[in-house]
């Protein structure tokens, strides 16, 4: 199709106003709590350093891929709200079996990577098996099975760290298996995870497999309208297990980049909650593999911006997370705005199209 | 009637309304007066913008210029609301009950405001019953309805509202003539009560028996506003169309021996409603022969449709040629041949939000020429879409235009196309002209008949009888979920198929 400049620039134009709405939203929050607004502001969009752009770059890239596991379900109108407990399962499976090092070097690496994708796989394949058999809602079992994921990690991290000690870890990675990273950001002392790069592959396999392939069309028929799709000769019960496999496949990527460019090991400390912004991240994207990079970014952005103000403002940086609630729930108002006026405009496009054209056609009449 | 009439005597006045879509006119300068007291019958082509006509004046879509005028005063609504408010109520053609609510509680809900809920509701229901001769019993469920009570209920439901003027956006595309007769004995009823009807049609006939006035309007335009007392049918079609219509050819029997689907012994219990929706059904159709199904609605159709298309589970055995497809899931069925016109297409013929082209796809997704090994062969999608809006006749702006935004005729001549495509064997059809306006009907039966030549088995489900007994080389009657005679549509009449759906004797 062709690219329209007018259609893209009111595509822009929803997320846009979201963001300032909620701007003014935090702006209002924090006047009332007294706190110095100017200076929060000041912080948030301060140029960021060559430090904090590697750190937006590489926490962009892991909220890209999380968001992408919940926007798979989304197009199917699945609600995969454990793309949580998959994350952390699969990430603690894989350093666990990175960590025995099996394979040499980077085969260790792909190895763990299979074995990442599998294990989240299964884990919202089982909410996507209790859906068609049981009748479950998803929205249900994922809830549940993230805190059961919870429980299990705890349980075998006890298990497969070293007795005796108080490092509640997998082993290490071998060296050999460590990822350098890339050091794409001039001055800045750290690198670009390598696995960052899963982000692109996974976007690139979403992109093709919803709007190229018989399966997407299946996937999106089934999500548009259940009933056409059943009348279509879609297995609705084969695409809900297919799709949650898929999404969880992709949720298990989420704690790759981390694990091989930063921690090295499964413990304690490892990043948590990644699941959940991913469902606010899909949201503003839109399920739009473009949308959702930008959205990725922003929401990093934020984070990381926000880290400072502690010390700047005197302001918990938990107002970013107002400021991130505000712009999901307007974006959504916002998109029916600019949908409508996008409506009005075409018909007044039109019309004035067909003014023009009008004394000619009646002749021909 | 005249333009001088004067403003007592007209319940409403649309006067130079306009109304644009994305790439269409739906509303050109379209003058319409409606007198008190009449039956006034709008007809058209599909998509000459009947129905968005009507939602401007019930308030749903909000007209680009013209002015509206009720009882004499000019108004302007923002919404459905400030239409009832003003003593206008519209039923649409796709009816909106709660099947597991009681007529009365359906009529009463959104309105309790006006008689509460409970007696006084039920009086005043009752009052309403009488004084227009409907036979309703407030206390029955909706499901248990069939169409033509349902569609009471619908007119009740407004009436209940305080509506003086009444919209019925195509009431009789769903009905058996019998219930036909029916409504128009309400409508008679309702005018003596000297309440104002508006409705819309592609049935000339029935708009002929039963209006006063008929307004015809063309591509977006009023033609004309014409006396039916002294207009034919064939002339109100050329008013639509603007040039003569072809005359139907006559037709030799093109049934070999070759058997293209059997069916045998077909039953379905429904547990829930403890009742057998379909009893030892059994039948062939052999290819060049188009089998009809004659029936009032909800007697068992449905359910056979949706068995032999995979959809349902069902006890008996179905053969697709010589082989057992019993066991096959409707994709294999699909792609064995076997075409699919819904009844109910906004449910299972279209997905309103996306594209003419995707919907192209829809049933066909497996297939040529819309898959190229695992993916979507998007050019051939496009190309055959094109092929079809062209060959059916779609009135479109574009094969990019969503679904949602064609006219209810033109979404039904995009479905027929589509399935008519990739030379099927057998087309399990289910009103394939419902909504489409008498040019298009005809074009549709000559596809058929075309295909049918060429070794087309067709199994053909109309509540219009004339269409059945038209097309079918034979016709079962079906009632209460079983196939109760057979009769030779050389020799029918449409009275006496009318009489054997309700159980009267089936003539011999
Ligand atoms: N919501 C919409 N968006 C865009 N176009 C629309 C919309 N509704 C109707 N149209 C267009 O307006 C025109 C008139 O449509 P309308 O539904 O009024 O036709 P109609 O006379 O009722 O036809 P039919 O007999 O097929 O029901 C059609 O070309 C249709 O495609
Ligand atoms: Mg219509």
């Amino acid at each position: 199709m062709r690219f329209d400049v007018r259609r893209a620039a009111l595509t822009l134009a929803a997320p846009l106003l979201a963001i300032i709405f909620a701007v003014l939203v935090t702006s209002l929050v924090l006047a009332v709590a007294g706190d110095p607004v100017g200076e929060v502001w000041s912080t948030i969009f301060s140029k960021p350093k060559p430090r904090n752009i590697v750190n937006i770059i590489n926490s962009g890239s892991v909220l890209y891929l999380s968001a992408l596991a919940v926007a798979v379900g989304f197009r199917m109108n699945l609600f995969n709200i454990g793309v949580d407990g998959q994350y952390r399962l699969a990430a603690f499976v894989a350093a666990y079996v990175a960590g025995e090092a099996w394979l040499p070097g980077k085969l260790n690496v792909v190895f763990s990577i299979v074995v990442a994708i599998a294990v989240g796989a299964i884990w919202a394949g089982i909410a996507g098996l209790l859906r068609v058999t049981r009748g479950v809602s998803e929205v249900i079992s994922t809830i549940m099975l993230n805190s059961i994921a919870t429980y299990l990690v705890a349980y075998l991290l006890r298990q497969v760290s070293a007795k005796g000690t108080n490092n509640i870890h997998t082993n290490d990675i071998p060296v050999s298996s460590q990822l350098a990273g890339f050091k794409i950001v001039p001055d800045a002392p750290i690198a670009v995870y390598t696995l960052s790069l899963l982000a692109v592959v996974a976007a690139v396999f979403y992109w093709l497999l919803l709007n190229r392939t018989v399966f997407g069309f299946n996937l999106r028929a089934t999500g548009q309208s259940e009933s056409a799709a059943v009348a279509s000769g879609v297995n609705v019960k084969k695409m809900i297990i297919v799709s949650m496999l898929i999404s969880g496949g992709i949720a298990g990527l989420i704690g790759m980049p981390l694990l091989f460019g930063d921690s090295y090991n499964y413990g304690l400390t490892f990043q948590t909650g990644l699941g959940f912004a991913g469902i606010a991240v899909a949201l503003l994207g839109r399920n739009n593999p473009i949308g959702i990079a930008f959205a990725a970014l922003l929401f990093a952005f934020l984070n990381e911006q926000s880290n400072a103000l502690q010390l700047t403002a005197g302001v918990s940086n938990d107002i970013v997370n107002i400021m991130q609630g505000v712009i999901v729930l307007s974006v959504v108002v916002a998109y029916e705005v600019v949908r409508r006026y996008n409506n009005a405009a075409e018909q007044r496009r039109v019309a004035a199209q067909l003014e023009s054209t009008r004394q000619p056609e009646e002749v021909a009449a | 009637m005249s333009d001088t009439s004067d403003a007592q005597d007209t319940a409403v006045r649309l006067t130079d309304i306009g109304k644009r879509f994305p790439g269409v006119i739906a509303n050109d300068q379209v003058n319409v007066t409606v007198r008190h007291g009449t039956v006034h019958a709008l007809v058209g082509e599909n998509g000459a913008g009947k129905s968005t006509l009507m939602k401007i004046l019930y308030g749903v879509q909000k007209p680009d210029s013209g002015t509206i005028e009720v009882d004499g005063r000019q108004v302007s609504f923002s919404s459905p609301a400030d239409a009832i408010a003003a003593g206008i109520g519209m039923v649409f053609q796709h009816f909106m009950l709660a099947d597991n609510l009681t007529v009365l509680e359906n009529v009463v809900l959104g309105a309790e405001k006006l008689y509460g809920s409970g007696d006084r509701a039920r009086r005043r229901i009752h009052e309403l019953a009488t004084s227009y001769g409907f036979d309703l019993d407030p206390d029955r469920l909706v499901e248990d309805l069939g169409v033509g009570d349902r569609q009471r209920v619908e007119i009740l439901k407004v009436l209940y509202r305080g509506a003086r003027t009444i919209i019925l956006d195509e009431p009789t595309a769903v009905l058996v003539p019998q219930e036909v007769d029916e409504l128009f004995e309400n409508l008679r009823g309702l005018k003596a009560e000297g309440l104002t009807v508006l409705f819309i049609s592609h049935k000339l006939d029935e708009v002929l028996a039963v209006a006063d006035d008929v307004t015809v309007i063309r591509r977006g335009r009023t033609v004309t506003t014409v006396d039916p007392k002294q207009t034919t049918a064939r002339q109100l079609a050329e008013l639509m169309v603007g040039s003569e219509l072809p005359s139907p050819s006559t037709e030799t029997s093109t049934v070999t021996d070759v058997v293209a689907l059997s069916v045998r012994d077909l039953s379905m219990f429904d547990p829930q409603g403890g009742r057998d929706l379909l009893t030892d059904v059994s039948f062939d159709i052999r290819r060049g022969e188009v089998v009809g199904v004659a029936g009032v609605e909800g007697n068992g159709q449905a359910e056979l449709v949706e068995a032999i298309m995979g959809m349902r589970k069902v006890q008996g055995t179905i053969a697709l040629g010589d082989e057992d497809v019993a066991n096959w899931s409707t994709a294999r069925r699909r792609e064995s041949g076997i075409g699919y016109i819904p009844e109910d297409r906004h449910r299972h013929g279209l997905l309103l939000d996306a594209p003419l082209w995707e919907n192209r796809m829809l049933g066909h997704q497996t297939r040529e020429p819309n898959r190229k090994g695992p993916f979507i062969d998007r050019g051939g999608a496009r190309a055959d879409t094109e092929r079809i809006v062209e060959a059916y006749d779609v009135r479109t702006p574009s094969i990019d235009t969503t679904a949602r935004a064609l006219s209810g005729g033109n979404q039904q001549k995009l479905i027929v196309g589509r399935e008519m495509s990739s030379e099927p064997l057998l087309l399990i059809a289910s009103h394939p002209t419902r909504g489409v306006d008498v040019g298009a009907q005809a074009a549709i039966w000559d596809h058929i008949k075309t295909a049918r030549r060429e070794g087309l088995a067709v199994l053909l489900i109309s509540a219009d009888l004339d269409e059945l007994i038209g097309l079918s080389d034979t016709i079962h009657v079906m009632l209460r979920g079983r196939l109760v005679g057979t009769v030779d549509p050389q020799t029918v009449t449409p009275e006496q198929l009318g009489s054997a759906m309700t159980g009267a004797e089936v003539p011999a």
